[in-house]
């Protein structure tokens, strides 16, 4: 395989399609447990994508790499090794260098072991396709379900805290004057389902491969 | 080469847990010192955060430097003993017996007023909680406090390190007369004028319960170190007090 085929159209598509066609939090509903929990505020939330976007296009790319060797009947089990390792390597470096967004975060670190949208690309797509298809196809998956993770988590904050990434924007365009408050509703985790069904509402009505024919 | 060999599986299982264990290790070893340093430094910045100072973690070893003043290590009958307080490890001293302990004790200066800073540490519902409580020098009215926690649930217990639940802390008494009261977190709401307890947290009583135990256990253990230097503390605001008495007979004289 030559090198330039890894930026062909169709393995574009692997980058594109998580993106919307097939996102792994609206369209697979897969996830949803870290996109409620860590999108009260942005800075969580994109730390976690980041986590996410390393421990998946990693464990993507070593479990293609070693997919001719993985005995098939311990399969799971290896790619939790391989996850597990990559998440405690991740939380470690996490402690080192951002010791307040690790205090977080805490245990959701701990949880993208659990997130099924890792192990699902494994089993779906990395064992069966080559290092370079598998890095991308890691790639596009948490970029699909950081984008997500983050304009829920742009809303809930704005909304709830009237501050983005902690910078208190309401209260500098001035709007508590007239009146507006803050909607303690958008921190509770409830409120993190409601806008995700707003967005696949909003996605489904826009995208009409998504409109199901009954 | 046969994947699905019964041989070959246990093979790739034993040779894959080696190989990630030494990976872990090595990514444990090399990052520890930074690791370390953060963790020195956030105890810094709880300590000074217990006298109302606020900083950056990445300030706490400067100002740290210029506020507190004093680290002592006392034994349980109030003696001070060698040792570096910073370095006391509460969670090993708290395993010991009550006579073998270190208690470590640190005092600082704000506004040219001394503070008694002393590190807590007990148990909440899922696992340790923590926090420093900062006494004026009168060592009865409480300056400040500050809590943390290593596993509390979010929302409820794990609320014991936001500034609602610690700010009412300032300003309560510890002691009527000679009986050590301590502060109690009360369930329900403590009532504005009990000078001995603090609200607690709705859905959170048995972190708040851990708070008074922690609190009553930690401070009963200094008990000796205080009824040692209140006499010279006494002597001292009187002094301060004829001190003011004269400024202000200089200031009617001029």
């Amino acid at each position: 395989m030559s090198k330039d085929s890894l930026f062909a159209k169709k393995n574009m598509k692997l980058l594109s399609d998580p993106l919307d066609d097939n996102n792994p939090i609206t369209v697979q509903v897969l996830g949803i447990c870290s996109a409620l929990a860590i999108t009260v505020q942005l800075k969580p939330a994109v730390v976690m994508a980041l986590s996410v976007l390393v421990v998946l296009s990693v464990a993507n790319v070593v479990v293609s790499l070693m997919r001719h060797m993985i005995p098939s009947r311990i399969r799971i089990i290896v790619f939790l090794v391989v996850i597990a390792a990559l998440v405690i390597l991740v939380d470690q470096v996490l402690k080192a260098f951002v010791y307040d967004v690790s205090k977080e975060l805490s245990v959701f670190v701990g949880l993208i072991i659990t997130n099924c949208i890792i192990c699902g690309r494994l089993e779906a797509f990395a064992m069966a396709n080559p290092p370079g298809k598998a890095f991308l196809d890691g790639l596009g998956n948490s970029f699909g379900y950081g984008i997500i993770l983050i304009i829920v988590a742009f809303f809930r904050e704005l909304l709830g805290a009237g501050t983005l990434y902690g910078y208190p924007v309401l209260e500098k365009l001035g709007v508590y004057d007239l009146g507006y408050e803050n909607n303690g509703m958008m921190i509770l985790p409830p409120m993190a389902l409601v806008t995700v069904g707003v967005l696949i509402w909003w996605q489904r009505a826009r995208n009409e491969k998504l409109i199901e024919k009954n | 080469m046969d994947v699905n060999k019964n041989s070959y599986t246990f093979g790739f299982a034993a040779v894959m847990v080696v190989v990630v264990a030494a990976l872990l290790s090595v990514a444990a070893i090399s990052l520890k010192p930074f690791q370390s340093r953060n963790i020195l430094l956030e105890k810094k910045q709880n300590i000074l955060s217990s006298v109302g100072i606020n900083i950056d973690r990445e300030e706490a070893d400067i100002q740290y430097s210029i506020f507190v003043k004093e680290e002592l290590v006392l034994n349980y009958k109030g003696e001070e003993v060698d040792g570096v307080a910073f370095d006391v490890d509460l969670q090993k001293e708290l395993k010991k017996d009550k006579n073998l302990q270190s208690l470590p004790l640190f005092i600082s200066e704000v506004d040219g007023k001394k503070q008694y800073i002393i590190p807590l540490r007990g148990k909440g519902l899922w696992g340790p909680i923590w926090g420093f409580i900062s006494l004026e020098d009168d060592l009865n009215t409480v300056f400040g406090a500050v809590f943390d926690h290593k596993s509390e649930t979010p929302g409820l217990g794990a609320e014991i390190n936001q500034p609602f639940f610690e700010d009412p802390f300032s300003g309560k008494s510890l002691f009527d007369g000679e009986e050590l009261k301590s502060i109690k977190v009360i369930k329900g709401g403590a009532g504005e004028d009990n000078m001995y307890g603090v609200d607690g947290i709705s859905g959170g009583t048995i972190t708040s319960d851990g708070v008074t135990d922690m609190l009553l256990e930690r401070l009963t253990m200094y008990l000796p170190y205080f009824n040692k230097i209140k006499p010279t503390i006494e002597v001292n605001s009187v002094f301060s007090a004829m001190d003011s008495v004269a400024t202000v007979n200089d200031s009617l004289i001029n």
